[in-house]
């Protein structure tokens, strides 16, 4: 039981790190769109490419590789 | 309509852009993967093809709801390079050096799809460094490089997408709402840790088995979870003791009284005990009382907040700028004017389909103009020379010169907000009524807990405080905490599913209590449109004499064409040589033969007798008159089930409407409804309500239009409807988001069932405490006892309050 005594405090620490975190969040505006975020993960941005930004993400890709 | 959604093109004859059906003859192909779709109009044709062209086809592909037909987007071109003078971007535009950014809303989003097409679109655009838009308020956050576009050009660029986008000005209400959002969010969070630990180290200290925790561990636990509800007593609940402390100040006794005191004395007695190790630690309790209300309060205010955020578009009715004549009578030299800036005695020029900017009179033209919004005139109104016209309305079908008599803050429209604000004002007072109700709980457990005090005072006075300390605590968290908030939060979700949204937290309680229904005639109980009701043919069939008239009327925008063009079951015909009358009707040539539409005496024969108060339309051809069309406000389906349910609740009905006395007593005899007076401004309505609220009554509003939204705050409880005007919204304690008008009288049912349903809670928690407190006093009772007892209690009472959401076998939903 004598780990109670290390356990309890850091709990707090630990509450004390999550509400910071949290508090954060809010200044930072995370929480103005509530709604949005969910439906925005659906719609990506995934473009048949065209063929000229197809050509140059393949060069990307190799330069990348290469690397 | 969902299931033409995902291959539009497949339902022959359907608009692939907005799903309306296509008119016979109409070509407008939009080029898609390689095919080609039909359009139903140049219009759907424009926005579709610039939305593919531009790379983002897969709008279509994403969307899960068909757009509006975007019909008058494409105008108004010159009005928007106003946008662009700096004196006009005052208001609205943050700029640094030539980056300006500003605040635009936006309409006609109706789904996910339409957000993300925006900010592409947006993003597209050169010189555009950021586009954010809010899917929540449907507000878009712009920030663009004056050197590289212009805000005209932004605005343009979202109408050619089949958007409306305008400027607002964000102002100090909005970021106020934003501090106070952000405020409840902070504190909400800190309350919900609180909760969360505090229960943690609650647990164990309920479980344990007597002699298994050291007295060590115990003093430990409870003073890190007095360490945790601190910040959550001073910082979360502080809100309530500031309520409290102003309702003290004021002598009333508002709901922030009980609480403050709740969640006061708890935690003072829960602090005592744990300095003096002795029993009755309720800091979870506390904790849990506190997170449950302010989420109570969040929901609430997010719901309100949606709906004063509607209140900013009020101003949209204005038009931002305006043609204005300034040598006007000699010359007719147009200028554009800022309407802001109009002095009286100016004189503008007012185009079909625009609006007034300010309050005057007629000095030439004849015109009829739609009122509706303003006055609830369901008819069109006939205005010629000095005619007065009202700000905001919009005139319908010819141009007109009018002479500006009234602006600012003394024209008819900013009356009607000021009475709204007033309404809005004097609202908290009334509203109290049901405060007090709830009140009445926490007073009865107060003088127990003063009998309880006198009695230990003079049998055992070192006890005394002790005692009145755990009376108040254990009754506290069970009957406040959980009875009403878990009840109320239970119906709330309950009644938006169903379609009926509560801005404002007494709402459902009021409307248990309603015992009068005051409607509104137009938009309320009616449509608000025009649509064919009755038709007598003289010659020929009815089809064929409604594609004749829907043909003639093809182009025009007045009520009754549209009407007629909705009514007509097969394709207009095509008419040609159209020539209209202002006011009288529309004659054209079709297939070689001569038509004449309009009012009896334009096509020159005495119509037959009709249902009371339609407009009377006749159709004639060279040999005579063909047909007569009776045009008219058509009822809402619903609205006799509504008032039948209502009737059988035993709630008076009142009809209160600013339309002819005449229509008004029609519909009320159609209806049931005893009590209707027509031809009421907004003053008479307000007073007639007022007059019913001095006689008693607890009166439930249920109106659509700016006209209404004075009467909307100053009834107890009002409902507005979602088609309706946003002032109306604004001002309203619920708003009806369904079409089925009687989810109203299904709300007024779950309401009472949530009051008994609260009743029987608090009934349950007294009967608890009436029985566990005096045991406690008397030592019968272990603390595992206790634990357990409330634990079930609770329990008890959640899903008591839980039986709200789920429809009952009665009123299956």
């Amino acid at each position: 039981m004598d780990i109670l005594y290390l356990l309890i405090p850091i709990s707090l620490v630990l509450v004390a790190f999550i509400a910071l975190v949290l508090l954060w969040a809010v200044r930072n505006g995370q929480f103005e769109d509530m709604e949005g975020p969910a439906h925005r993960i659906l719609m990506d941005d995934d473009q048949p490419l065209s063929d000229t930004t197809e050509t140059e993400t393949r060069k990307e890709l190799k330069s990348t590789q290469k690397k | 309509m969902s299931d033409t959604l995902d291959h539009p093109s497949l339902v022959t004859g359907r608009c692939f852009h907005c799903g309306e059906t296509v008119p016979a003859g109409a070509s407008y192909p939009i080029h898609y993967l390689n095919k080609d779709e039909p359009a139903c109009c140049r219009g759907c044709q424009a926005v579709a093809q610039t939305i593919i062209d531009s790379g983002n086809a897969d709008y279509y592909r994403l969307r899960t709801d068909l757009p509006k037909t975007p019909e008058a987007a494409l105008e108004e071109l010159k009005q928007l390079k106003l946008y662009d003078l700096p004196e006009v971007q005052q208001s609205f535009v943050k700029s640094e050096g030539e980056q300006r950014e500003a605040n635009l809303i936006l309409e006609g989003i109706v789904c996910a799809a339409c957000v993300w097409l925006n900010e592409r679109h947006l993003r597209q655009l050169p010189g555009v460094i950021s586009a954010d838009i809010n899917f929540s308020t449907h507000r878009a956050r712009v920030r663009w490089d004056n050197d590289r576009i212009q805000l005209s050009q932004i605005l343009q660029a979202v109408q050619e997408i089949g958007y409306l986008a305008y400027p607002f000005d964000t102002g100090r209400q909005e970021e106020l709402f934003r501090k106070e959002r952000e405020a409840a969010i902070r504190r909400l969070a800190i309350a919900g840790l609180g909760m969360m630990q505090v229960m943690m180290y609650a647990i164990p200290l309920y479980m344990a088995r007597a002699g298994t925790m050291s007295l060590d561990i115990e003093a430990l636990m409870r003073s890190a979870s007095m360490l945790l509800t601190t910040p959550v007593v001073f910082y979360s609940a502080w809100p309530f003791f500031q309520g409290a402390w102003r309702d003290l100040k004021l002598r009333r006794a508002g709901m922030d009284v009980p609480v403050a005191l709740g969640v006061g004395s708890a935690y003072a007695a829960s602090v005592y005990a744990t300095f003096t190790s002795g029993h009755g630690v309720y800091f979870d309790s506390v904790a849990m009382f506190v997170f449950f209300l302010l989420t109570g309060r969040f929901l609430e205010m997010n719901a309100r907040k949606k709906s004063a955020e509607a209140a900013e578009s009020l101003v949209k009715l204005i038009p931002a700028a305006t043609t204005r004549l300034p040598n006007w009578p000699t010359g007719r030299e147009e200028e554009i004017a800022v309407a802001a800036k109009l002095t009286p005695g100016d004189h503008v020029l007012i185009g079909p389909g625009e609006s007034f900017p300010a309050d005057g009179s007629v000095v030439e033209g004849e015109s009829s103009v739609d009122e509706s919004l303003l006055t609830g005139e369901s008819h069109p109104v006939h205005k010629q020379d000095g005619s007065p016209v009202i700000g905001g309305t919009i005139n319908l079908s010819s141009p007109l010169v009018v002479k500006v008599e009234k602006i600012g803050a003394d024209t008819v429209l900013s009356g009607i907000v000021r009475l709204l604000d007033r309404a809005l004002a004097e609202k908290p007072r009334l509203a109290q009524v049901a405060d007090r109700v709830a009140s009445w709980f926490v007073l009865a457990l107060l003088a127990v807990a003063a009998v309880v005090a006198t009695y230990w005072f003079f049998v055992a006075p070192e006890r005394a405080f002790w005692i009145t300390v755990s009376v108040l605590v254990v009754s506290c968290p069970c009957a406040l905490a959980l009875a009403t908030p878990v009840a109320l939060t239970a119906a709330m979700g309950r009644l938006t599913r169903m379609g009926l949204l509560s801005t404002r937290g007494h709402a459902l309680e009021t409307l248990a209590h309603a015992t009068d229904f005051v409607f509104d005639k137009t938009g309320t109980l009616t449509t608000g449109e025009f649509s064919l009701i009755e038709m007598q043919i003289v010659r020929g069939d009815r089809e064929s004499a409604l594609a004749l008239a829907a043909g003639l009327e093809q182009g025009a925008t007045h009520p009754v064409a549209s009407a007629i063009r909705a009514a007509a079951p097969q394709a207009a015909r095509n008419a040609s040589h159209i020539r209209y009358t202002a006011g009288q009707g529309v004659a054209g040539v079709i297939d070689g033969m001569h038509y004449q539409l309009g009012t009896p005496a334009f096509v020159a024969a005495e119509p037959p007798q009709f249902q009371t108060n339609l407009t009377i339309v006749g159709l004639a051809d060279d040999n005579g008159i063909l047909a007569w069309l009776g045009l008219g406000d058509k009822l809402r389906p619903q609205a006799a089930d509504l008032v039948d349910k209502l009737k059988t609740m035993g709630v008076r009905l009142h009809l209160f409407s600013g339309d002819h006395t005449d229509n008004v007593l029609a519909l009320a005899r159609r209806l049931g409804i005893e009590d209707a007076r027509g031809g009421m401004l907004p003053e008479n309505k307000l007073d007639a309500v007022k007059a019913l609220q001095d006689g008693g009554a607890v009166v439930a509003m249920t109106g659509d239009g700016v006209n209404d939204a004075p009467v909307l705050a100053q009834a107890q409880v009002s409902v507005a409807i979602d088609q309706g005007a946003e002032a109306a919204q604004a001002a309203a304690d619920m708003v009806l988001l369904s079409s089925e008008l009687s989810r109203l009288a299904d709300g007024v049912d779950i309401a009472r069932k949530t009051q008994r349903i609260i009743h029987q809670n608090l009934a349950w928690a007294l009967l608890y405490n009436v029985i566990a407190i005096p045991a406690a006093a008397l030592g019968y009772v272990t603390p595992w006892m206790a634990g357990i007892g409330m634990s079930l209690s609770s329990l008890l009472v959640v899903l008591n309050a839980l039986r709200i959401s789920r429809p009952g076998r009665k009123n299956s939903a």
